[in-house]
């Protein structure tokens, strides 16, 4: 389980209390108007981000100080998730090896991962040579050798076409399945809350609130949330 | 392929030979030690009899030099300074490391008398403007300031003989020097910060004449059998340049310093300084003047301050330089 | 996003600390050491007091001159895409790297009394120029930094977002406003930091000032450090004189980086500003045609005055040129070694502590060879013979006085990685070496190559401190040249002013090329 302990941040007029409970495996969508804080969140519990007070806990243990690469996190973020000088095995291969040196058991559970996300044969291209939707894939074969239980996807998938970001979506709940993750996605679109089949936390009016059922809330949405989707 | 084997022996054997045999420091001025200066010519004859290994510091000039020594100290490892002039013997006696040379009775043809224990010349020249044949040159500093005629000089804060030139205004005017500045200013295309800058302008053509030495014309005569560069000939007498050697009183080798002071007044290293270093021999050498000197300017007059009168008058006479230009 | 805490003293930020360490010690070591030796002292003078107003005043216009003179230059080629456009960019690098009196000699054959300037006024009648006195060390000034100044400032045109210049193409804005909205504000981020780094430049200059300057008027402060040195030998007061000219570059450097001087000359400048309005394209050939004509023409006066006597010049000089060659390797070498872990270090520490670090690392610029030269000397003195530590010590002081530059170009060049890559580098737990393995090193590869090429050529050409640690056998290729002009050869000494010309570029541009070699920018 993962916790937000009367959490809160301030950032000038910028505030975020956050107090509540993910559970284990748990698909979460996180909605709220431009500004609210949803980035905010992610880099809490990415470690990017020092909580002025309150705790972050991981399986009842604390993680509010850990760096970001202490924590049980990996992060797919907007945009610069590939290094573009390096190749795409040596990419992934980072989700390994942080220090770069691949031994060649490493190479081939790189090539797995790559095969697994449909890049089969891609490892010695640059990031400049794929495609839009190819670099979002690398990123999630990165992700899932990590070996971290909570995935973050900050507005991950939001250059792509909607197809496009449906296929990812759908990619991401696969590995999420078959490595038995927690998921925090942040998305503008209802449409994506939806296909995650699971819930969605609401960040408005400088709360994160307790996650709901997606369905459920985008159904009968609070009135923060039915302002934001209706504009 | 002997020779090879010998020379490649040399090499190896080399380090062993040259702990042996003495180690001769001299210390002096850049460009003696250039390749195209007197430096090699006279390692090479010093050391075909000396037995010792004569290595050379270069510094940029004479001053600099003097101030080297002052830094280092008695720890110096110099035993022999050469390249220092009689402007800065004063100031070089006054550090107190220098030892009497041990020169005596040697029959110097200079231009002035020569009675100083501690520093022996070695070479010597006048300073002069140097211009093109052809040129209707100035015959004195007024006539200089009274023409449109234009100069190139050094600076005396940071040039040999910008100093010089400081010095020879002063002690041909005196107290009338001032205006004499003052009148020159408009004559003065700049000032360099050294002799290279300065004559370089002059050879690009940026002035008439350029602050030289009377013997700067024979170097273009004799090395590049060029005859179309003079010096001027001024009627208040020209400033006399003495280059002296002296010995340090911490050498660790006097004897052989000593030897080497003797050698730089003997008729080997002054056949070599003229046609090398362009200044006249302390000693004239047997063979006399190489060809072609005989064609330069012989001033009447040969102007010069005791050196221990040279701090008090250089300061005073760089105050009114300063005055008469900075306007 | 990323102000979370990190542990402070991490091994490279350790490294980058004591860099800034070396070069305060080495900058104000030096001074210590030479004042810790002075035996008397009688001050500062009031002849030091002009000198100290005369070096203001023409480091002032100098770098007022080069930076106005640079915006026009810019603006052409911000705007103008012409073939050899990426050519020109790279000849832009060439004055500032010239050996000075070359320069001054170059300058001389366009500019002087017998130059190709008067010789065409005077075949048309016209009154001939003067290229002695105050303006001489303004233009001479102006030909060193005018392309420096130029890269800066189309460094900045280049970071305006398109998006705007499309804006106001939509809007239908003409030239004269795109100007004041778009443009001006720019410029006034980006002029006062480049007339700063200029100004800070200018500020040791000597033998231009006082050669063209045309007399004792022209006195620097570094010229009355000289003359402390060599006249007077009064060394407190060479002492007091490096302080003031420290202590005024101090506060220049934390003004400068206060407005924020721009990133200068690093990476993409080859690639031309998309502009929908159509300006009169008569302005930009001509500030164009002026400059490439200003800053060319004494280069090709020096190629011509030089190229016959190249091929004669004695093996001494070839030697020579080998010796330069490997101080401006190893020259090149401790930059890298100083600025990386600086850079790194700057950027971690962020705000103010890295801005101090980065005006201790800045310190170089306003350091007299002279007197860091003569502090190391009285320093190293009583414990080995000078002339063994010739060649390091030149390779290590032009690596401090290259410094500036290195870390100009390549602080922002971090910063601006961190900011893109630094929160995946970090989630992924990229941390010190690999970190600078994997991500700052190749990210930074152009402008961090095109730093070296900088210090590289900067070094080949210096004659600074290797004058004060002679070794009569140790020569230089400056120093040759001097020796040269010293024994009247001055054609030989033309053709080793083109081969050091030629050294100077050629090293540049081969550091420059390495870095663009396949770079994925």
């Amino acid at each position: 389980m993962l916790t937000f302990e009367d959490v809160r941040v301030t950032r000038g007029d910028f505030t975020l209390s956050a107090d509540l409970a993910i559970e284990t495996g748990a698909r979460i969508a996180i909605l709220g108007p431009s500004g609210a804080g949803k980035s905010t969140l992610l880099a809490l519990v990415g470690g990017f981000l020092t909580p002025d007070s309150g705790r972050i806990t991981w399986g009842g243990t604390d993680i509010t100080d850990l760096t970001p690469s202490e924590r049980p996190v990996a992060t797919i973020f907007q945009d610069n998730n590939l290094f573009p000088h390096l190749t795409v095995t040596r990419n992934v291969g980072l989700g390994l090896r942080p220090n770069g040196r691949l031994s060649a058991d490493d190479r081939a559970r790189v090539a797995d991962a790559l095969r697994d996300v449909g890049l089969a044969g891609m490892g010695d291209r640059k990031p400049g040579d794929l495609s839009g939707g190819q670099q979002s894939r690398v990123a999630l074969a990165r992700a899932g050798l990590q070996d971290k239980p909570i995935l973050l996807l900050d507005e991950a998938f939001s250059a792509l076409g909607p197809a496009l970001k449906s296929e990812m979506i759908d990619l991401v709940l696969r590995l999420a399945q078959a490595r038995d993750l927690t998921l925090l996605m942040i998305t503008h679109d209802p449409d994506d809350a939806r296909r995650l089949k699971g819930q969605t936390i609401v960040v408005a009016d400088g709360r994160a609130h307790q996650p709901q059922d997606t369905d459920a809330l985008l159904a009968d949405p609070p009135p923060a949330l039915g302002a934001y989707l209706a504009g | 392929m002997r020779s090879l084997i010998i020379l490649g022996l040399g090499l190896l054997a080399s380090p062993a030979i040259a702990q042996e045999r003495p180690v001769l420091s001299v210390y002096t001025y850049d460009s003696f030690v250039s390749d195209w200066g007197p430096g090699p010519a006279i390692e090479e004859a010093f050391e075909a009899n000396c037995a010792c290994d004569l290595q050379f510091t270069a510094l940029g000039d004479g001053a600099e030099l003097l101030s080297r020594l002052r830094l280092e100290g008695p720890r110096s490892d110099a035993d022999v300074v050469l390249g220092l002039d009689q402007n800065l013997i004063a100031a070089a006696k006054d550090t107190g490391l220098f030892a009497d040379a041990g020169l005596a009775d040697v029959a110097w043809d200079l231009p002035i008398a020569w009675d100083d224990p501690v520093f022996a010349p070695y070479d010597w020249g006048y300073f002069a403007f140097v211009h093109d044949a052809g040129f209707d040159a100035p015959n004195s500093f007024r006539d200089l300031a009274d023409s449109d005629a234009t100069i190139v000089i050094q600076d005396p804060r940071s040039s040999t003989p910008g100093l010089g030139l400081l010095l020879w205004v002063k002690n041909a005017y005196g107290d009338d020097a001032p205006r004499i500045w003052a009148d020159l200013a408009d004559n003065v295309v700049t000032v360099t910060k050294g002799w290279s800058e300065a004559y370089g302008l002059f050879l690009e053509g940026e002035a008439d004449m350029v602050l030289s030495y009377t013997t700067s014309p024979a170097y273009h005569l004799i090395a590049e059998d060029d005859d179309s560069k003079q010096a001027a000939s001024f009627v208040e007498g020209h400033y006399l340049q003495i280059e002296v050697a002296g010995v340090l009183e911490a050498s660790d080798e006097p004897d052989l310093a000593r030897d080497f002071v003797a050698f730089m007044a003997g008729d080997t290293a002054q056949s070599i300084l003229p046609t090398t270093n362009w200044m006249y021999p302390a000693v004239t050498p047997e063979g006399g003047l190489p060809d072609g000197f005989d064609t330069l300017i012989e001033p009447q007059v040969a102007l010069l301050y005791p050196s221990d009168e040279v701090p008090e008058i250089r300061d005073a006479a760089l105050d009114e330089w300063l005055t008469a230009l900075s306007r | 996003m990323a102000d979370r805490a990190q542990p402070l003293i991490r091994p490279l930020t350790l490294l980058g600390l004591g860099a800034g360490a070396l070069v305060l010690a080495l900058v104000l070591g030096s001074v210590a050491a030479v004042a810790w030796r002075a035996e008397r002292g009688t001050g500062l003078r009031p002849s030091d007091w002009a000198a100290l107003r005369f070096t203001l005043w023409q480091a002032t216009l100098s770098a007022i001159f080069s930076v106005a003179l640079a915006v026009p230059v810019a603006r052409a080629l911000a705007r103008r895409r012409f073939r050899g456009r990426t050519l020109l960019v790279t000849l832009l690098g060439a004055p500032f790297i010239l050996p000075v009196i070359v320069a001054v000699l170059g300058l001389i054959m366009v500019f002087g009394r017998s130059g190709w300037v008067n010789a065409a006024l005077d075949a048309a009648g016209l009154p001939m120029v003067s290229i002695y006195g105050a303006w001489g060390v303004v233009l001479a000034h102006v030909f060193f930094n005018l392309p420096l100044a130029t890269r800066m400032i189309l460094q900045g045109w280049l970071d305006v977002p398109s998006e705007r210049f499309r804006l106001a193409a939509s809007l239908g804005m003409r030239p004269r406003a795109i100007f004041r909205q778009i443009e001006l504000p720019m410029l006034a981020r980006v002029l006062p930091g480049a007339a700063l780094v200029i100004f800070l430049i200018c500020i040791t200059s000597f033998a231009v000032a006082l050669t063209l300057g045309g007399g004792p008027r022209a006195t620097t402060v570094e010229l009355a450090i000289y003359q402390a040195f060599r006249f007077d030998f009064d060394l407190s007061r060479a002492a007091l004189l490096a302080l003031l000219q420290l202590a005024v570059t101090a506060a220049a450097a934390l003004v400068a980086l206060r407005v924020s001087a721009p990133d200068a000359m690093g990476a993409g400048l080859d690639r031309a500003l998309r502009r929908w309005d159509q300006p009169h394209p008569a302005f930009d050939v001509a500030a164009l045609g002026v400059a490439m004509a200003f800053l060319l023409v004494p280069l090709g006066a020096l190629a011509l005055r030089g190229a016959p006597h190249v091929v004669s010049l004695p093996p001494e000089v070839w030697r020579a040129a080998l010796r330069s060659v490997l101080v401006a390797l190893g020259s090149a070498f401790l930059t890298a070694l100083l600025a990386l872990p600086l850079a790194v270090a700057i950027q971690r520490l962020g705000g103010i502590r890295g801005r101090t670090l980065e005006v201790a690392g800045m310190l170089g610029i306003a350091a007299s060879p002279l007197v860091i030269g003569t502090g190391l000397f009285i320093v190293t003195f009583p414990f080995i013979a000078p002339d063994r530590l010739t060649l390091p010590v030149t390779a290590l002081v032009n690596a401090v006085m290259a410094l500036p530059f290195a870390l100009r170009v390549v602080v922002p060049a971090v910063e601006a990685v961190e900011a893109q890559f630094g929160p995946l580098a970090t989630s992924l737990g990229l941390r010190g070496w690999a970190r600078l393995r994997l991500l700052i090193l190749p990210r930074i590869r152009r402008p961090f190559a095109f730093a070296l090429g900088l210090a590289a050529a900067l070094s080949m050409g210096d004659l600074g401190v290797v004058a004060l640690f002679a070794d009569a056998d140790a020569a230089t290729l400056p120093l040759q040249l001097y020796r040269l002009m010293g024994a009247y050869r001055m054609d030989d000494a033309a053709g080793a002013a083109l081969v050091l010309l030629a050294l100077s570029l050629v090293a540049f541009w081969l550091f420059d090329r390495g870095g663009r070699v396949d770079a994925d920018v």
